[in-house]
């Protein structure tokens, strides 16, 4: 067990001396896919909650295929799928974009966060109080002022904790990364395995480093949500 | 035959070559895991809420423990852990008692795990379902001389499966897409099934989204299954709104 520390202790947390490998590169991967997830998911959530079909059918039939079908094989479309199909390769531009592992993993893991995030949203786009959208109208606020000012503050707040919820499901989602050759915290818990045979310390080691990263992440929600949603406390 | 249907209405590109019966036996791999896991993984779950929620800490800690860290460790590394490991315990554990060498089927493995690990989910739903059957319920059936049994079979069963509902089809949802995950500890399931087909015909991309759709059809089906079961469990409860 210390042998297996002493080894792998470097390229768990962030480097196996060439590339960014471990607790690093989980870290990368889902702040990315987050980050992107949810900078596309707000426009998609107002278009999600549109009265016009045309506007609101589109991203609804997008996050239903997102929802409906395991990130497992949308990374394997994005990674091996698309690749295979000579009319990508012989675009000079996507050739270069999805011959890249970290590309095609990040791009499959924000648009499966995203489908998520956009329905959190849009969700709580929906149980807006109507006093205060009518309110925010007698004021004048209309089209985006509407959105900007009270709606989306409103609605984003009201979501932390089904957002929160995403953001853990999705660091366990990125374990499925080094299937794309990404050498995140599972991929070095099994090269030590495969070199070692020390399995259940192997990927102990691994569950002990991402168990400790959903619990900061519980707690950094938690202190969000304490600042954040102070509002629906009892009353002081 | 389907081939040359296919070939007479002129989209023999979406031919699949052969692979068909392989395809569907992936497909019911997959059914056959998810619905066993499920089973497992309810049985759990209802263990480990009555553990959760008994007065005794000798039940209640180790049933905290099991929830939080399973939910707190991705499916795949417990997947793989457990995976791996439940071999090497048990040929320990037979080296140790001087039985003969048993290997674990990779399908009865498959199951055990998933069933494990959603059973922690499980517990929690089942946890918070029960928390919302009225106090009064329970106390009543107590007054009518109810045994401990029939409590939870006439009284609470009935009426927690209304708040778990939602919970429950959100985390079969959940484990049938993680079901894909198995082809990775070596299970021939859906996935394996379409990357096999697609690696040998060059028609990856093809196949791979067949194997997505295939996982689509099954979550709009039970998507359906469960609206009729909410229905169903919603009988006799008041909706103020709507």
């Amino acid at each position: 067990m210390i042998e297996l520390l002493q080894q792998y202790w470097r390229p768990f947390l962030y480097s196996d001396g060439q590339h960014i490998t471990g607790l690093a590169m989980t870290l990368w991967l889902l702040s990315a896919s987050i980050f992107i997830g949810f900078l596309v998911s707000i426009p998609l959530s107002i278009a999600r909650v549109s009265p016009k079909r045309r506007i609101r059918w589109p991203v609804e039939f997008y996050t239903y295929l997102f929802r409906g079908t395991p990130l497992y094989i949308q990374l394997l479309i994005c990674y091996t799928g698309i690749y295979s199909l000579e009319a990508v390769r012989e675009q000079p531009l996507l050739n270069s974009f999805f011959r890249d592992a970290m590309n095609c993993t990040i791009l499959a893991f924000a648009l499966n966060t995203c489908a998520y995030t956009t329905e959190i949203f849009s969700g709580a786009i929906r149980s807006m109080n109507h006093g205060e959208v009518e309110a925010a109208k007698a004021y004048g606020l209309s089209g985006w002022k509407l959105y900007a000012y009270v709606i989306m503050p409103s609605a984003l707040r009201r979501s932390l904790p089904y957002y929160s919820n995403e953001v853990i499901l999705m660091l366990h989602s990125t374990t499925v990364a080094f299937t794309a050759t990404i050498p995140d915290i599972l991929k070095i818990a099994r090269d030590a395995n495969s070199a070692t045979y020390m399995t259940f310390q192997s990927f102990g080691i691994a569950a002990i480093i991402y168990l400790t990263i959903t619990f900061t992440l519980v707690g950094l929600f938690r202190l969000a949500e304490r600042r954040w949603l102070a509002f629906l406390g009892p009353a002081h | 035959m389907f081939d040359n249907l296919l070939q007479i209405l002129g989209l023999s590109a979406f031919s699949l070559k052969g692979f068909g019966p392989i395809l569907l036996q992936g497909t019911w791999m997959t059914v056959q895991l998810s619905i066993l896991s499920l089973l497992v993984s309810v049985l759990l779950g209802l263990l480990g809420a009555s553990a959760k929620l008994s007065s005794f800490s000798l039940l209640r800690i180790p049933a905290q423990l099991y929830t939080t860290l399973i939910r707190g460790v991705p499916d795949l590394v417990l997947m793989l852990l457990i995976f791996y490991s439940l071999q090497t315990w048990l040929s320990t554990l037979t080296d140790a008692m001087d039985w003969d060498y048993i290997e674990i089927d990779p399908f009865a493995a498959g199951v055990i795990t998933l069933g494990f690990i959603y059973g922690a989910y499980f517990t929690e739903t089942f946890r918070g379902a029960i928390l919302a059957v009225p106090r009064g319920q329970l106390e009543a059936a107590t007054a009518y001389g109810l045994t401990r049994a029939q409590r939870f079979r006439f009284v609470t069963f009935p009426q927690m499966m209304r708040f778990a509902l939602p919970g429950i089809g959100n985390n079969w949802m959940v484990i049938l897409k993680a079901t894909a995950l198995v082809s990775i500890i070596g299970l021939a399931d859906l996935v394996k099934a379409a990357q096999d087909a697609g690696k040998s015909t060059y028609q990856l991309f093809y196949f791979l989204v067949l194997a997505a759709l295939i996982y689509l059809l099954i979550t709009s089906a039970s998507n359906y299954v469960l609206r009729w079961l909410e229905r169903r469990y919603a009988a006799g409860a008041r909706e103020a709104v709507r």
